[in-house]
């Protein structure tokens, strides 16, 4: 049996939450990169390739 | 600064049935890209170089700020946005989103980009975007848009701060230089907004907004335009020659002012008759070149700084 038959607000609905989805992902990967860049003093790079050569020598 | 965004594809939506769309509306987004542009120039401007991540970052905090002033007018002016054509179409009197939907979104975006602003440069551009917030919802939005016809000259110093707090963002500081920068846009708006306003005469006073040409007449606003020109023209092309200016910009500025103070003077020497026979041919083409003027004077002083990074801006 089926629960609800498709309505038009739910595909409103559904563009809407998709939008607030992505605002959400963005949030993150803004914060993250903010995160990184004041973490590492804007040298990603360079600290990353720092730990590997801590890894290496052990 | 100005907002003449409709949103005609929403229509067909049913009333009370917010689209994404209707809440991006309510941050005015035209009025968006003015802020953005003129704040990324206040920051590239500066002497102090940004980490690429973190500039993009404070843009954006920047322009979610401005977004959410306009959210909080679009809260607050709900009524005389109704009465109003250029503005009736907007999400609340439109009856697709709820006043206190609006409040909060406004609200929410407000303390959330002035934190994360503060967080990702420092606190005196936090703390310049949240008295900027301030300064446009309660000074301007709240008290003089409906009490003084220098609504428009005292609250568009709101608009004039993002260049400042882009600088402050980059340097920690406020120099002269942004100050100047405010000074511009803050001396753009009167003439600007009040060109619009000869145009679209019933609009404001249907509404009841104070506007110069409802209080002091159609005539002492084509003077008012003339003489802030002439005021702005002076303080345009003296930037020319101070940290931020150089040749370049100083050629912009003079053609650019030449053109406006001649708008302007057209614009003083015109009658109602003449001005309604064309249909505010002359006023219309001044608002235009209006909003070329202002992004062509930031564009120049990023064009300066670009320069400058190669030891050719400026007049060093």
């Amino acid at each position: 049996m089926s629960i609800s038959k498709q309505h038009d607000l739910h595909k409103r609905r559904f563009g809407r939450n998709v939008g607030v989805g992505l605002l959400l992902v963005s949030f993150i990967v803004i914060v993250f990169g903010m995160t990184m860049v004041k973490v590492t003093g804007g040298d990603i790079s360079g600290a990353l390739q720092g730990d590997r050569g801590e890894q290496d020598g052990g | 600064m100005t907002d003449l965004s409709t949103n005609s594809t929403l229509e067909t939506t049913q009333p009370g049935e917010a689209q994404f769309g209707d809440y991006f509306a309510l941050l005015k987004p035209r009025v968006m890209t003015l802020v953005v542009f003129t704040a990324l120039v206040g920051l590239l401007a500066a002497p102090v170089p940004v980490h690429p991540f973190i500039g993009f970052c404070a843009i954006l905090f920047i322009a979610v700020g401005g977004g959410a002033s306009g959210a909080l007018n679009m809260w607050w002016d709900a009524d005389i946005d109704q009465v109003m054509k250029r503005t009736a179409k907007r999400p609340i009197p439109a009856g697709r989103v709820e006043p206190g939907e609006a409040l909060g979104l406004g609200l929410a975006l407000s303390a959330f980009s002035c934190v994360f602003l503060g967080l990702a440069t420092n606190w005196l551009a936090g703390g310049l975007l949240a008295f900027t917030i301030f300064f446009y919802v309660v000074i301007y939005t709240m008290w003089l848009k409906r009490s003084t016809p220098q609504n428009i000259v005292i609250g568009g110093a709101a608009g004039a701060f993002p260049p400042m707090i882009g600088w402050a963002a980059a340097t920690g500081s406020v120099g002269i230089e942004a100050v100047l920068m405010f000074c511009l846009t803050f001396m753009w708006t009167p003439p600007h907004f009040w060109a619009l306003a000869l145009f679209m005469r019933s609009d404001y006073d249907d509404a009841g907004v104070p506007m110069l040409t409802v209080t002091h007449g159609r005539r002492s606003t084509r003077v008012h335009i003339l003489v802030y020109t002439v005021l702005l023209a002076a303080l345009a092309i003296g930037t020319g020659f101070t940290s931020i200016g150089g040749p370049v910009y100083l050629a912009v500025a003079v053609v650019l002012n030449g053109l406006f103070l001649k708008g302007a003077w057209e614009i003083f020497r015109r009658d109602e008759d003449a001005s309604e026979a064309d249909n505010f041919k002359t006023e219309k083409a001044f608002f235009k070149l209006s909003l070329l003027y202002l992004f062509a004077h930031f564009g120049a002083i990023l064009l300066e700084a670009g320069l400058a990074r190669f030891g050719l801006g400026g007049w060093a």
